[in-house]
């Protein structure tokens, strides 16, 4: 519950981020963000709200985990739960 | 679970760190047991065979890290109980099996109760913007989860909103376990993203009150090979300190911009913890500031209607708590895998993808000993 997912960010607006999961855009949510983020930064997504605005040195570090679960069967715990973080993100209208 | 699950980034690293981690614990000489307080370490350590290339006298223990099984009944029964008023409940998916003291939310759905599983606290909040219906959204999870919750309260959610709180505050815990007479526990493992968060210096408190050391470590199995090295580097040498093993994703402050927020909109106050005790501090409720987004206060819950039924005979053999304590492991448990699985779990460390008991019968928790070649 607290795995988070990180995803891409492609666009800005306000205070709500366009953000690449693998090929799935979503909403998320930059309120609580630690620090500014930019198109092209790799944030962590948890239930919708990014807490972390990853640094470039260990984006490809952080994505190596994730990239695992993903390929893991749907009955997974880690990979429901990270499925459950990008549901976390809103649909793009 | 096969040795085909051992899926490392870098297996020679995972082995030579393995082989110090025996080392150290060799040099201890003694078994040493410590805790780590995440769900998804856990299911990490489950899930990669780590328990097989740990050493054999290195117990590693899942303290209360999963939120959702250490909803206390009482707080399942005010759930329960608004939505039997017709209330509309909007939560996680983990949350509809655990048990309270009659039933479940899910049993409520089953008897007509309207129950919306959302993946995040701003789709409960959409929720409430399409309908009339009062929408409360039963929120859980630890601090980083509660920080979510936070954000949405203060973005002015609309008038038939509101939160039933049920997040913990998890560094408390710690303290509770520290001090438990009969706790082995030498050391912990910090879950990385909740330190995100609250950043490191949090543990200094607890370090300098307690002398056991705190190493916050990721979730990739190599991170947790590694936090677990220096934990027991800093057991052995004696020397108890605050560590950050995942600096990649923790800083010492944290992120206080989430910190603010936080606390701006909860405060913690003592409340049970199912199955461990009463943890001062432990649980986050609304200020008074958010009376109007608290539905405590928003509406009168009765939850002692509930109680005039007996509790079903067999969660009173659940030994979840000692489990959660480090006590005791599932396979302790009469019920485990046999009257408690996911489908109809028992106890609440069945319900969740978190909780010990799914995440080890889901993977298995024991040792693996066809992997164990790894670890020599
Ligand atoms: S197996 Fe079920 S009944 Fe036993 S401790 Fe775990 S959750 Fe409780």
């Amino acid at each position: 519950m607290c795995l988070g997912v990180p995803g891409r960010v492609i666009e800005i607006n306000g205070s709500m981020a366009t953000v690449d999961f693998w090929g799935v855009r979503r909403q998320v949510n930059l309120d609580i963000v630690d620090e500014p983020v930019k198109p092209g930064d790799y944030i962590l997504n948890h239930v919708g709200f990014a807490i972390r605005r990853i640094p470039e040195e260990s984006i490809a570090e952080t994505l190596s985990l994730y990239e695992t679960l993903m390929k893991e069967a749907e009955d997974d715990a880690m990979a429901a739960d990270v499925r459950a973080e990008i549901a976390g993100a809103g649909r793009v209208s | 679970m096969n040795g085909a699950r051992l899926k490392f980034r870098d297996p020679e690293l995972a082995k030579s760190l393995a082989a110090t981690l025996a080392k150290l614990v060799d040099d201890i000489g003694r078994p040493v047991a410590v805790m780590h307080v995440c769900g998804s370490h856990e299911q990490a350590i489950a899930k990669f065979g780590l328990r097989s290339m740990f050493p054999k006298n290195l117990n590693v223990i899942m303290g209360p890290g999963c939120p959702v099984c250490v909803t206390d009944v009482p707080e399942v029964d005010e759930g329960v109980v608004l939505a039997g008023n017709g209330v509309r409940i909007a939560t996680y998916g983990d949350m509809l099996r655990v048990p309270g003291t009659v039933r479940s939310l899910s049993d409520a759905q089953a008897l007509g109760a309207k129950i919306d599983v959302v993946y995040s606290p701003a789709q409960a909040v959409d929720i409430a913007r399409k309908t009339d219906e009062d929408i409360v959204f039963f929120a859980t999870g630890f601090e980083t989860t509660a920080v979510a919750t936070a954000a949405v309260i203060v973005s002015d959610p609309p008038k038939n909103f509101s939160v039933l709180s049920a997040h913990k505050y998890i560094p408390p815990a710690m303290e509770i376990v520290a001090e438990m007479p009969e706790s082995r526990v030498e050391g912990f493992l910090a879950a990385g993203h909740a330190a995100t968060i609250t950043g490191t210096a949090i543990f200094e408190p607890f370090v300098e009150r307690h002398k056991l050391p705190v190493v916050v470590a990721g979730f990739e199995p190599l991170d947790i090979l590694a936090g677990l090295v220096e934990l027991v580097t800093l057991i052995r040498n004696g020397t108890p300190r605050v560590v950050n093993a995942f600096p990649r994703c923790v800083s010492r402050e944290g992120n206080l911009n989430a910190q603010e927020l936080l606390w701006r909109v909860f405060r913690p106050i003592g409340g049970r913890w199912r199955g461990i005790a009463h943890v001062p501090n432990g649980n986050l409720r609304l200020r008074d500031e958010y009376a109007h987004v608290d539905a405590r206060r928003k509406y009168e819950i009765n939850v002692t209607a509930l109680w005039d039924f007996s509790p079903p005979q067999l969660a009173n053999q659940c030994i979840c708590g000692d489990i959660m304590a480090g006590i005791r492991n599932p396979i302790d448990c009469r019920l485990f895998n046999k009257e408690c699985v996911p489908e109809t779990p028992v106890g609440a460390c069945m319900v969740s993808n978190e909780g010990t008991c799914k995440i080890w019968h889901l993977y298995g928790g024991v040792p693996d000993l066809s992997a164990l070649e790894v670890a020599s």
